[in-house]
C-alpha cells in the first residue's frame, strides 16, 4: 500500500473567507504580528501500489477532490504507516 | 411541457419546484439522480439542498451521479436546463456554466429576500425585460460566486451574466449588493448557447401570490414560450 497526502489551498488572489476570519480572530485576541491566515483541507489517501500511482491520484484531484477553477492542490508520498498529524 | 426534476441524496427543494410548475399549468415529474434517462422531458431543473451533504465541495459529488452524464447531453443538445442553489451548485461543478462558488462572505448562511437586476444576456429563461428589478429569496451558505477576469469579460461579452444582486431601485451599491460578497454581484449566469442557467435565488419560491409573490413566474414562462416557439 502506498500513502499520500493531498493538501487543498484557494489559488492566490481567490477570496477565502473562513482564513481572513480567523486572521481577524486572531487580531483581536493580540496576536498582531499574523500578516495572513489560509485555511485548506487535509486529505489522507491510502491506495493499492499500482503503475503510476501518483498520476492517478492527480487525476483523482483534478475530477474530484480540488476544483481546479479557484484551487491548487500539492501531493506528498508519505511513508505508510505514518499517523496521520 | 414536461419537466424533469433531478431529485440527488440531499436534495430538499425539489418539490417546491414540481408545486411551482404545477401552479403554472405545467407538468413536472422527479427524475430519481440514479436514472440514466431523460427521454420525455422537455427541460430539466436541478433543485437546491445539499446534496450528498455539500461534502468536499458543494456539487461536488452530485456532479458524478449517474443521470449527470444524461443531463450533460442534454444539455449539449440544446435542451433547457435550469440549476437553482444547490443545482447551480452542481452546473459549475460539472463545467456546463463557468466559475465557482465559495462560502459567504463573513461566513453565515444567508436566508433573505434579496433585490435583483435582470441583465441583457441570452438565456433562453428570461423573459423580462433587461433592466427589470425582481424580488426573490436566497437561501444559501455558499452563494460568493468568482470567477477568473478573462473568463468574465468574456461572460459579458456573450451575455452570460443574467442576474445581479441590486438595491431595490435596481442600482448597484458602491462597496457591492450581494449580500454573499460574489464577485460583481453576479447572482446567475447561463451558458453560451443561453439553455443552461444556474441561479442562487429560489425563483420556484415566488410563484404563487397567496404565499409569497410572482416575481418567480417569468423563468418558468419564458421557458415554456420559447420551446412552444420552436
Amino acid at each position: 500500500m502506498a500513502s499520500y497526502e493531498v493538501f487543498v489551498t484557494y489559488k492566490k488572489g481567490i477570496f477565502d473567507p473562513p482564513g481572513v476570519t480567523a486572521e481577524r480572530a486572531l487580531s483581536n485576541l493580540g496576536y498582531d504580528e499574523v500578516a495572513s491566515v489560509k485555511i485548506g483541507k487535509y486529505i489522507r489517501l491510502v491506495v493499492e501500489d499500482r503503475e503510476g500511482g501518483l498520476d492517478r491520484v492527480k487525476e483523482m484531484c483534478d475530477k474530484l477532490l480540488a476544483n481546479p477553477v479557484i484551487e491548487d492542490y500539492r501531493i506528498v508520498e508519505v511513508e505508510e504507516g505514518t499517523v496521520a498529524p | 411541457m414536461r419537466f424533469g426534476v433531478v431529485v440527488f441524496p440531499g436534495s430538499n427543494c425539489e418539490q417546491d419546484v414540481v408545486k411551482a410548475c404545477h401552479y403554472l399549468g405545467l407538468q413536472a415529474d422527479y427524475v430519481w439522480h440514479a436514472d440514466t434517462d431523460l427521454s420525455g422531458f422537455d427541460a430539466v431543473v436541478l433543485p437546491g439542498g445539499f446534496s450528498y451533504g455539500d461534502y468536499i465541495r458543494t456539487g461536488a459529488v452530485a456532479r458524478f451521479s449517474p443521470v449527470m452524464g444524461e443531463v450533460i447531453r442534454f444539455a449539449e443538445r440544446g435542451g433547457p436546463v435550469l440549476g437553482i442553489c444547490n443545482g447551480f451548485q452542481i452546473l459549475t461543478e460539472a463545467h456546463l456554466l463557468p466559475g465557482a462558488m465559495l462560502r459567504n462572505r463573513g461566513l453565515k448562511f444567508i436566508c433573505s429576500d434579496v433585490s435583483l437586476k435582470v441583465e441583457r444576456s441570452v438565456c433562453q429563461w428570461v423573459g423580462l425585460p433587461a433592466g427589470s428589478v425582481v424580488r426573490i429569496p436566497i437561501n444559501h451558505n455558499e452563494g460568493n460566486y468568482t470567477v477568473d477576469m478573462g473568463t468574465l469579460m468574456r461572460m459579458v461579452c456573450y451575455g452570460q451574466v443574467v442576474l445581479r444582486y441590486c438595491e431595490p431601485d435596481g442600482s448597484q451599491a458602491p462597496e457591492g449588493s450581494a449580500p454573499n460578497g460574489a464577485f460583481d454581484d453576479i447572482a446567475g449566469v447561463c451558458n453560451e448557447r443561453g439553455n443552461v442557467f444556474g441561479l442562487m435565488p429560489h425563483p420556484e419560491r415566488m410563484v404563487d401570490p397567496e404565499a409569497s409573490g410572482t416575481d418567480g413566474q417569468s423563468f418558468f414562462q419564458a421557458i415554456v414560450e420559447r420551446l412552444a416557439s420552436v
